[in-house]
Protein backbone atom coordinates (compact mmCIF):
# COMPACT_ATOMS: atom_id res chain seq x y z
CA UNK A 1 0.00 0.00 0.00
CA UNK A 2 1.30 3.45 -1.17
CA UNK A 3 -0.05 6.69 0.45
CA UNK A 4 0.31 10.48 -0.13
CA UNK A 5 -0.89 13.51 1.43
CA UNK A 6 -2.70 16.70 -0.47
CA UNK A 7 -0.75 19.33 0.54
CA UNK A 8 -3.45 21.99 -0.26
CA UNK A 9 -6.37 20.13 1.63
CA UNK A 10 -4.27 19.40 4.94
CA UNK A 11 -5.02 21.86 7.20
CA UNK A 12 -3.13 20.09 10.18
CA UNK A 13 -5.52 18.41 12.15
CA UNK A 14 -2.41 16.33 13.11
CA UNK A 15 -5.47 12.90 13.14
CA UNK A 16 -3.17 10.55 10.79
CA UNK A 17 -0.09 11.41 12.89
CA UNK A 18 -1.93 10.52 16.31
CA UNK A 19 -3.80 7.32 15.06
CA UNK A 20 -0.15 6.44 13.49
CA UNK A 21 3.21 8.14 14.00
CA UNK A 22 5.28 5.54 12.08
CA UNK A 23 3.41 6.10 9.24
CA UNK A 24 3.41 10.19 9.06
CA UNK A 25 5.07 12.62 10.18
CA UNK A 26 3.45 17.02 11.10
CA UNK A 27 5.85 19.99 10.54
CA UNK A 28 5.97 23.20 12.94
CA UNK A 29 3.34 24.48 10.53
CA UNK A 30 1.04 21.60 11.11
CA UNK A 31 1.94 20.27 7.11
CA UNK A 32 1.63 16.32 7.55
CA UNK A 33 3.75 13.97 5.38
CA UNK A 34 3.72 10.57 4.69
CA UNK A 35 7.82 9.00 5.74
CA UNK A 36 7.35 5.88 4.10
CA UNK A 37 7.48 4.64 0.66
CA UNK A 38 5.26 1.84 1.04
CA UNK A 39 3.33 1.12 4.25
CA UNK A 40 4.34 -2.09 6.12
CA UNK A 41 1.44 -5.01 5.75
CA UNK A 42 1.51 -4.77 9.70
CA UNK A 43 0.58 -0.60 9.73
CA UNK A 44 -2.19 -0.95 6.50
CA UNK A 45 -5.06 -1.26 9.04
CA UNK A 46 -3.87 2.01 11.00
CA UNK A 47 -2.75 3.96 7.46
CA UNK A 48 -6.68 3.09 6.69
CA UNK A 49 -8.05 4.22 10.03
CA UNK A 50 -5.90 7.67 9.20
CA UNK A 51 -7.76 7.93 5.74
CA UNK A 52 -11.15 7.72 7.15
CA UNK A 53 -10.19 10.03 10.10
CA UNK A 54 -8.60 13.26 8.27
CA UNK A 55 -11.65 15.85 8.47
CA UNK A 56 -9.89 17.11 5.10
CA UNK A 57 -10.34 13.82 3.48
CA UNK A 58 -6.61 15.00 2.66
CA UNK A 59 -4.99 11.20 2.83
CA UNK A 60 -5.10 9.32 -1.19
CA UNK A 61 -3.82 5.93 -1.90
CA UNK A 62 -1.14 6.04 -4.81
CA UNK A 63 -1.71 3.43 -7.58
CA UNK A 64 -3.52 -0.16 -7.08
CA UNK B 1 -34.43 37.08 34.62
CA UNK B 2 -33.96 35.36 31.24
CA UNK B 3 -32.03 36.97 28.75
CA UNK B 4 -33.92 35.86 25.68
CA UNK B 5 -37.32 35.86 24.49
CA UNK B 6 -38.92 32.88 24.19
CA UNK B 7 -38.19 30.95 20.69
CA UNK B 8 -41.39 29.52 19.46
CA UNK B 9 -39.88 28.55 16.21
CA UNK B 10 -36.31 27.14 15.94
CA UNK B 11 -36.26 27.21 12.22
CA UNK B 12 -37.25 30.47 11.37
CA UNK B 13 -36.31 32.90 14.91
CA UNK B 14 -33.81 30.67 16.63
CA UNK B 15 -31.61 32.12 19.51
CA UNK B 16 -28.63 30.41 20.12
CA UNK B 17 -28.49 32.17 23.85
CA UNK B 18 -32.13 30.64 24.58
CA UNK B 19 -31.12 29.22 28.41
CA UNK B 20 -32.67 25.99 26.95
CA UNK B 21 -30.70 26.09 23.97
CA UNK B 22 -27.33 26.53 26.04
CA UNK B 23 -28.16 23.51 28.00
CA UNK B 24 -29.13 20.85 25.74
CA UNK B 25 -29.24 21.78 22.10
CA UNK B 26 -28.88 18.30 20.13
CA UNK B 27 -32.79 17.64 19.99
CA UNK B 28 -33.14 20.94 18.36
CA UNK B 29 -30.44 19.95 15.99
CA UNK B 30 -31.85 16.97 14.82
CA UNK B 31 -35.33 18.40 14.30
CA UNK B 32 -33.96 21.35 12.42
CA UNK B 33 -31.42 18.72 10.47
CA UNK B 34 -34.27 16.97 9.06
CA UNK B 35 -36.86 19.40 8.50
CA UNK B 36 -34.96 22.67 7.41
CA UNK B 37 -31.93 22.43 7.41
CA UNK B 38 -30.45 26.04 8.09
CA UNK B 39 -32.38 28.23 10.13
CA UNK B 40 -32.57 31.39 9.97
CA UNK B 41 -33.25 34.64 12.33
CA UNK B 42 -33.33 38.06 12.75
CA UNK B 43 -32.22 38.33 16.74
CA UNK B 44 -28.62 40.15 16.98
CA UNK B 45 -28.89 40.72 13.22
CA UNK B 46 -29.87 38.37 10.16
CA UNK B 47 -27.89 34.91 10.86
CA UNK B 48 -28.06 31.38 9.66
CA UNK B 49 -27.28 28.11 11.32
CA UNK B 50 -26.36 25.28 8.94
CA UNK B 51 -27.00 21.64 11.14
CA UNK B 52 -25.41 19.48 8.67
CA UNK B 53 -22.04 18.12 8.71
CA UNK B 54 -21.94 18.95 4.15
CA UNK B 55 -23.46 22.28 4.39
CA UNK B 56 -20.92 23.44 7.68
CA UNK B 57 -17.46 22.06 5.92
CA UNK B 58 -18.80 23.40 2.63
CA UNK B 59 -19.61 26.66 4.15
CA UNK B 60 -16.07 26.61 5.96
CA UNK B 61 -14.17 25.81 2.54
CA UNK B 62 -15.60 28.22 1.05
CA UNK B 63 -14.07 31.56 2.03
CA UNK B 64 -15.22 33.55 -0.90
CA UNK B 65 -18.87 33.51 -0.22
CA UNK B 66 -18.35 33.05 3.65
CA UNK B 67 -16.02 35.60 4.90
CA UNK B 68 -13.80 35.13 8.56
CA UNK B 69 -14.20 39.34 9.00
CA UNK B 70 -16.75 38.99 11.46
CA UNK B 71 -16.15 35.44 13.47
CA UNK B 72 -18.51 36.79 17.15
CA UNK B 73 -21.20 34.50 17.56
CA UNK B 74 -22.41 37.65 19.59
CA UNK B 75 -20.46 40.83 18.83
CA UNK B 76 -17.06 40.77 20.74
CA UNK B 77 -15.83 44.10 21.16
CA UNK B 78 -11.95 43.51 20.29
CA UNK B 79 -12.83 42.78 17.04
CA UNK B 80 -16.62 43.87 15.69
CA UNK B 81 -17.90 47.17 15.53
CA UNK B 82 -21.78 45.90 14.46
CA UNK B 83 -22.57 49.38 14.54
CA UNK B 84 -21.89 50.44 18.23
CA UNK B 85 -18.23 52.03 17.52
CA UNK B 86 -16.68 49.87 19.45
CA UNK B 87 -14.07 48.23 17.03
CA UNK B 88 -10.44 48.94 18.98
CA UNK B 89 -7.94 47.08 16.67
CA UNK B 90 -7.92 48.00 13.42
CA UNK B 91 -7.41 44.32 11.97
CA UNK B 92 -9.39 42.39 14.75
CA UNK B 93 -8.25 39.51 16.00
CA UNK B 94 -6.01 38.04 13.09
CA UNK B 95 -5.68 35.23 11.95
CA UNK B 96 -9.04 33.67 13.10
CA UNK B 97 -10.78 37.06 12.20
CA UNK B 98 -9.37 37.58 8.94
CA UNK B 99 -9.02 36.41 5.07
CA UNK B 100 -6.24 35.92 2.99
CA UNK B 101 -3.69 37.58 2.83
CA UNK B 102 -3.38 38.73 6.40
CA UNK B 103 -4.58 35.24 7.66
CA UNK B 104 -1.91 33.27 5.97
CA UNK B 105 1.03 35.17 7.06
CA UNK B 106 -0.23 35.89 10.66
CA UNK B 107 -1.20 32.36 11.12
CA UNK B 108 2.26 31.36 9.98
CA UNK B 109 3.94 33.02 12.80
CA UNK B 110 1.57 31.55 15.67
CA UNK B 111 1.49 28.15 14.62
CA UNK B 112 5.34 27.11 15.48
CA UNK B 113 3.90 27.80 19.10
CA UNK B 114 1.40 25.28 19.33
CA UNK B 115 3.56 22.60 17.03
CA UNK B 116 3.85 19.44 18.63
CA UNK B 117 7.27 19.81 19.82
CA UNK B 118 6.31 23.20 21.51
CA UNK B 119 3.39 21.31 23.23
CA UNK B 120 5.31 18.24 24.21
CA UNK B 121 7.44 21.00 26.26
CA UNK B 122 4.45 22.30 27.64
CA UNK B 123 3.05 18.75 29.38
CA UNK B 124 4.95 18.58 32.58
CA UNK B 125 4.36 22.11 33.96
CA UNK B 126 0.60 21.09 32.93
CA UNK B 127 0.60 18.00 34.48
CA UNK B 128 2.17 19.15 37.57
CA UNK B 129 -0.56 22.21 37.76
CA UNK B 130 -3.24 19.70 37.47
CA UNK B 131 -1.92 17.84 40.07
CA UNK B 132 -2.15 20.83 43.00
CA UNK B 133 -5.19 21.61 41.55
CA UNK B 134 -6.24 17.86 42.83
CA UNK B 135 -4.37 18.07 46.09
CA UNK B 136 -6.17 21.42 47.14
CA UNK B 137 -9.69 19.26 47.11
CA UNK B 138 -9.40 15.79 46.99
CA UNK B 139 -9.22 15.00 50.68
CA UNK B 140 -12.50 17.05 50.90
CA UNK B 141 -14.55 14.60 48.77
CA UNK B 142 -16.48 17.47 46.45
CA UNK B 143 -14.96 19.98 44.13
CA UNK B 144 -16.29 21.63 41.57
CA UNK B 145 -15.19 20.22 38.76
CA UNK B 146 -15.76 23.05 36.24
CA UNK B 147 -14.80 25.92 38.45
CA UNK B 148 -11.94 24.97 40.70
CA UNK B 149 -10.50 22.31 38.30
CA UNK B 150 -11.19 22.51 34.31
CA UNK B 151 -11.09 26.64 34.11
CA UNK B 152 -8.17 27.03 36.02
CA UNK B 153 -6.09 24.57 33.61
CA UNK B 154 -5.48 26.48 30.48
CA UNK B 155 -5.41 30.01 31.36
CA UNK B 156 -2.14 29.26 32.91
CA UNK B 157 -1.10 26.99 30.39
CA UNK B 158 -1.78 30.02 27.80
CA UNK B 159 -0.24 32.83 30.40
CA UNK B 160 3.01 30.38 30.45
CA UNK B 161 3.05 30.60 26.44
CA UNK B 162 2.71 34.63 26.54
CA UNK B 163 5.36 34.89 28.91
CA UNK B 164 2.84 37.15 31.31
CA UNK B 165 2.16 36.39 35.28
CA UNK B 166 -0.08 33.46 35.80
CA UNK B 167 -1.34 35.27 38.55
CA UNK B 168 -3.32 36.77 36.21
CA UNK B 169 -4.78 34.37 35.62
CA UNK B 170 -8.37 35.11 37.36
CA UNK B 171 -8.10 38.66 35.89
CA UNK B 172 -7.81 37.05 32.21
CA UNK B 173 -10.42 34.28 33.42
CA UNK B 174 -13.10 37.36 34.12
CA UNK B 175 -11.95 39.48 31.13
CA UNK B 176 -12.47 36.26 28.60
CA UNK B 177 -15.77 35.47 29.81
CA UNK B 178 -17.06 39.57 29.69
CA UNK B 179 -15.89 39.58 25.74
CA UNK B 180 -17.41 35.83 25.33
CA UNK B 181 -19.89 34.61 27.44
CA UNK B 182 -21.02 37.73 28.66
CA UNK B 183 -20.78 39.27 25.09
CA UNK B 184 -24.60 40.28 25.23
CA UNK B 185 -23.92 42.79 27.19
CA UNK B 186 -22.31 45.92 26.03
CA UNK B 187 -20.88 46.88 29.32
CA UNK B 188 -19.49 43.82 30.23
CA UNK B 189 -18.30 43.42 26.65
CA UNK B 190 -16.84 46.51 26.41
CA UNK B 191 -14.89 46.19 30.31
CA UNK B 192 -13.50 43.20 29.03
CA UNK B 193 -12.10 44.11 26.50
CA UNK B 194 -10.90 47.26 27.50
CA UNK B 195 -8.58 45.92 29.90
CA UNK B 196 -7.24 43.34 27.85
CA UNK B 197 -5.98 45.27 25.22
CA UNK B 198 -4.90 47.75 27.97
CA UNK B 199 -3.00 45.07 29.48
CA UNK B 200 -1.07 43.46 26.61
CA UNK B 201 -0.66 46.83 25.66
CA UNK B 202 1.27 47.78 28.70
CA UNK B 203 3.41 44.63 28.44
CA UNK B 204 4.27 45.15 24.67
CA UNK B 205 5.76 48.35 25.82
CA UNK B 206 7.70 46.57 28.10
CA UNK B 207 8.92 44.21 26.34
CA UNK B 208 9.63 46.51 23.28
CA UNK B 209 13.10 47.29 25.78
CA UNK B 210 13.26 44.04 27.75
CA UNK B 211 12.27 41.51 25.38
CA UNK B 212 12.03 37.79 26.58
CA UNK B 213 12.10 34.20 24.81
CA UNK B 214 7.86 34.18 24.86
CA UNK B 215 5.26 34.71 22.10
CA UNK B 216 4.67 38.53 22.49
CA UNK B 217 8.38 38.89 22.00
CA UNK B 218 8.68 37.06 19.01
CA UNK B 219 5.97 39.05 17.63
CA UNK B 220 8.39 42.51 18.76
CA UNK B 221 10.63 40.89 16.25
CA UNK B 222 9.19 40.45 13.61
CA UNK B 223 9.67 42.21 10.64
CA UNK B 224 7.41 41.84 7.74
CA UNK B 225 9.44 43.54 4.00
CA UNK B 226 11.75 45.16 6.22
CA UNK B 227 9.25 46.99 8.79
CA UNK B 228 7.64 45.56 12.11
CA UNK B 229 4.62 44.70 12.66
CA UNK B 230 1.56 46.90 12.73
CA UNK B 231 1.00 47.16 16.54
CA UNK B 232 -2.85 46.73 15.95
CA UNK B 233 -1.66 43.41 14.42
CA UNK B 234 0.00 42.18 17.44
CA UNK B 235 -2.15 43.35 20.09
CA UNK B 236 -4.78 41.81 18.01
CA UNK B 237 -2.53 38.20 17.82
CA UNK B 238 -2.14 38.56 21.35
CA UNK B 239 -5.52 38.81 22.38
CA UNK B 240 -6.40 36.16 20.12
CA UNK B 241 -3.86 33.76 21.59
CA UNK B 242 -5.82 34.33 24.83
CA UNK B 243 -8.99 34.48 23.85
CA UNK B 244 -9.19 31.75 21.81
CA UNK B 245 -7.04 29.75 24.10
CA UNK B 246 -9.10 30.18 27.81
CA UNK B 247 -12.68 28.68 27.91
CA UNK B 248 -12.60 27.13 24.76
CA UNK B 249 -10.14 24.16 26.24
CA UNK B 250 -11.79 24.65 30.00
CA UNK B 251 -15.07 23.70 28.02
CA UNK B 252 -13.96 20.79 26.56
CA UNK B 253 -12.57 19.49 30.24
CA UNK B 254 -15.68 20.72 32.01
CA UNK B 255 -17.91 18.85 29.58
CA UNK B 256 -15.75 15.75 29.51
CA UNK B 257 -15.88 15.78 33.43
CA UNK B 258 -19.56 16.18 33.25
CA UNK B 259 -20.16 13.21 30.67
CA UNK B 260 -17.86 11.14 32.85
CA UNK B 261 -19.74 12.25 36.07
CA UNK B 262 -22.99 11.77 35.12
CA UNK B 263 -21.86 8.16 32.75
CA UNK B 264 -20.38 5.88 35.79
CA UNK B 265 -19.46 2.81 33.68
CA UNK B 266 -17.56 4.99 31.19
CA UNK B 267 -15.61 6.07 33.77
CA UNK B 268 -14.85 3.10 35.47
CA UNK B 269 -14.12 2.06 31.60
CA UNK B 270 -11.68 5.27 31.28
CA UNK B 271 -10.04 4.66 34.71
CA UNK B 272 -9.39 0.80 34.15
CA UNK B 273 -8.50 1.25 30.21
CA UNK B 274 -5.99 3.78 30.15
CA UNK B 275 -5.16 2.83 26.37
CA UNK B 276 -8.79 3.92 25.13
CA UNK B 277 -7.38 7.34 25.73
CA UNK B 278 -6.97 8.39 22.32
CA UNK B 279 -10.09 7.18 20.65
CA UNK B 280 -11.69 8.75 24.22
CA UNK B 281 -10.34 11.95 23.60
CA UNK B 282 -11.89 12.57 20.26
CA UNK B 283 -15.17 11.28 20.86
CA UNK B 284 -15.23 13.63 23.76
CA UNK B 285 -14.44 16.50 21.47
CA UNK B 286 -16.94 15.10 18.84
CA UNK B 287 -19.98 14.83 21.19
CA UNK B 288 -19.05 18.23 23.27
CA UNK B 289 -17.41 20.62 20.47
CA UNK B 290 -17.26 23.04 22.42
CA UNK B 291 -16.72 26.11 19.45
CA UNK B 292 -19.09 28.02 16.76
CA UNK B 293 -17.30 30.37 14.98
CA UNK B 294 -19.61 32.74 12.20
CA UNK B 295 -19.00 33.58 9.08
CA UNK B 296 -20.33 37.14 7.27
CA UNK B 297 -21.46 36.41 4.34
CA UNK B 298 -19.40 38.59 1.00
CA UNK B 299 -22.24 39.09 -1.28
CA UNK B 300 -26.20 37.48 -2.16
CA UNK B 301 -25.52 34.11 -2.49
CA UNK B 302 -27.91 31.01 -2.86
CA UNK B 303 -26.32 28.05 -0.24
CA UNK B 304 -28.79 25.29 0.42
CA UNK B 305 -32.03 26.78 -1.08
CA UNK B 306 -31.39 30.04 1.23
CA UNK B 307 -31.40 33.25 -0.44
CA UNK B 308 -27.88 35.07 1.87
CA UNK B 309 -27.65 38.42 1.45
CA UNK B 310 -24.59 40.62 1.76
CA UNK B 311 -23.73 41.20 5.58
CA UNK B 312 -25.57 38.08 6.70
CA UNK B 313 -23.61 35.95 9.36
CA UNK B 314 -23.81 32.03 9.05
CA UNK B 315 -22.58 30.04 12.86
CA UNK B 316 -20.15 27.52 11.51
CA UNK B 317 -22.30 24.86 13.49
CA UNK B 318 -19.45 22.65 14.14
CA UNK B 319 -21.01 20.83 17.10
CA UNK B 320 -24.19 20.27 14.95
CA UNK B 321 -21.93 18.74 11.89
CA UNK B 322 -20.07 15.99 14.66
CA UNK B 323 -23.66 14.83 15.48
CA UNK B 324 -24.83 14.34 12.00
CA UNK B 325 -26.05 10.67 11.62
CA UNK B 326 -25.18 11.03 8.03
CA UNK B 327 -21.50 10.67 9.37
CA UNK B 328 -21.54 9.25 12.22
CA UNK B 329 -23.53 6.11 13.35
CA UNK B 330 -25.61 6.48 16.46
CA UNK B 331 -24.31 10.40 17.12
CA UNK B 332 -25.73 11.04 19.91
CA UNK B 333 -24.11 7.94 21.92
CA UNK B 334 -20.31 8.71 23.60
CA UNK B 335 -18.47 5.64 21.95
CA UNK B 336 -15.09 6.02 23.63
CA UNK B 337 -13.81 3.27 21.21
CA UNK B 338 -15.28 4.78 18.62
CA UNK B 339 -12.39 4.64 15.48
CA UNK B 340 -14.31 5.92 12.53
CA UNK B 341 -14.63 9.88 13.53
CA UNK B 342 -13.70 12.14 11.41
CA UNK B 343 -14.96 15.04 13.66
CA UNK B 344 -15.01 18.68 12.99
CA UNK B 345 -14.62 20.38 16.87
CA UNK B 346 -11.42 22.06 15.71
CA UNK B 347 -13.00 23.22 12.40
CA UNK B 348 -12.24 22.87 8.80
CA UNK B 349 -10.33 24.79 6.04
CA UNK B 350 -7.90 27.28 6.20
CA UNK B 351 -9.09 28.14 9.91
CA UNK B 352 -8.26 25.21 11.69
CA UNK B 353 -8.14 25.65 15.15
CA UNK B 354 -4.41 26.78 15.40
CA UNK B 355 -3.89 26.01 19.14
CA UNK B 356 -5.31 22.22 18.62
CA UNK B 357 -2.19 20.15 19.41
CA UNK B 358 -2.33 22.61 22.70
CA UNK B 359 -5.71 21.57 23.25
CA UNK B 360 -5.81 18.14 22.95
CA UNK B 361 -2.81 17.79 25.35
CA UNK B 362 -4.62 19.98 27.93
CA UNK B 363 -7.66 17.50 27.69
CA UNK B 364 -5.36 14.64 27.95
CA UNK B 365 -3.49 15.02 30.61
CA UNK B 366 -6.80 17.17 32.94
CA UNK B 367 -8.83 13.65 32.71
CA UNK B 368 -5.10 11.65 32.93
CA UNK B 369 -4.75 13.38 36.15
CA UNK B 370 -8.25 13.44 37.38
CA UNK B 371 -8.83 9.75 37.39
CA UNK B 372 -5.52 9.13 38.85
CA UNK B 373 -6.29 11.11 41.70
CA UNK B 374 -10.21 10.68 41.52
CA UNK B 375 -10.78 7.69 39.84
CA UNK B 376 -14.63 7.48 40.80
CA UNK B 377 -16.95 10.79 41.31
CA UNK B 378 -20.47 11.26 40.57
CA UNK B 379 -22.53 14.85 40.24
CA UNK B 380 -23.91 15.99 43.53
CA UNK B 381 -26.97 14.69 44.96
CA UNK B 382 -29.93 16.77 43.45
CA UNK B 383 -27.29 19.30 41.80
CA UNK B 384 -27.30 20.30 38.28
CA UNK B 385 -24.36 21.34 36.27
CA UNK B 386 -25.03 25.06 34.83
CA UNK B 387 -23.96 25.56 31.09
CA UNK B 388 -22.69 28.85 28.96
CA UNK B 389 -23.26 28.57 25.28
CA UNK B 390 -22.92 31.07 22.35
CA UNK B 391 -19.89 30.93 20.82
CA UNK B 392 -18.26 28.40 23.09
CA UNK B 393 -20.51 25.42 25.01
CA UNK B 394 -19.28 24.44 28.38
CA UNK B 395 -19.95 23.64 31.81
CA UNK B 396 -19.54 26.35 34.43
CA UNK B 397 -20.29 25.23 37.54
CA UNK B 398 -20.54 21.04 38.02
CA UNK B 399 -20.51 20.29 41.83
CA UNK B 400 -19.61 16.21 42.19
CA UNK B 401 -18.99 14.28 45.27
CA UNK B 402 -16.34 11.56 45.83
CA UNK B 403 -15.50 9.14 48.55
Amino acid sequence: MRIRIDPDKCQGHARCYGLAPEIFAVDDYGQASVIVDEVPDDLVAKAELAIANCPEYAIERVGD
Amino acid sequence: MPRTAPVSDWSSDFDVLDAGYVTNPFGIWDELRTSCPIAHTNRRGSTWLPTRYEDVTAMAHDIAHFSSLKVAVIPLGVEDDDGEGEAQLEYGLPPISSDPPLHTWTRRLLLPWFSHRRVDGYVAMTRELCQGLLKSFVDVGRADAAADYAQQIPVRVIAHILGVSSEMSDAFTGWVRDVLEFGDDPQRRAHGAGQLLEYFGAQLDFRRTNPGEDLLSELLATEMDGAPLDNDIILGMAALVLIAGVDTTWSAIGSSLWHLATHPEDQRRLAAEPDLMPTALEELLRAFAPVTMARVVTGDVEFGGCAMKEGDKVLMNFPAANRDPEVFDHPDEVLLDRTLNRHVAFGSGIHRCAGSNLARMELRVALEEWLRAIPSFALEDGAQATWAGGQVRGPRTLPVVFP
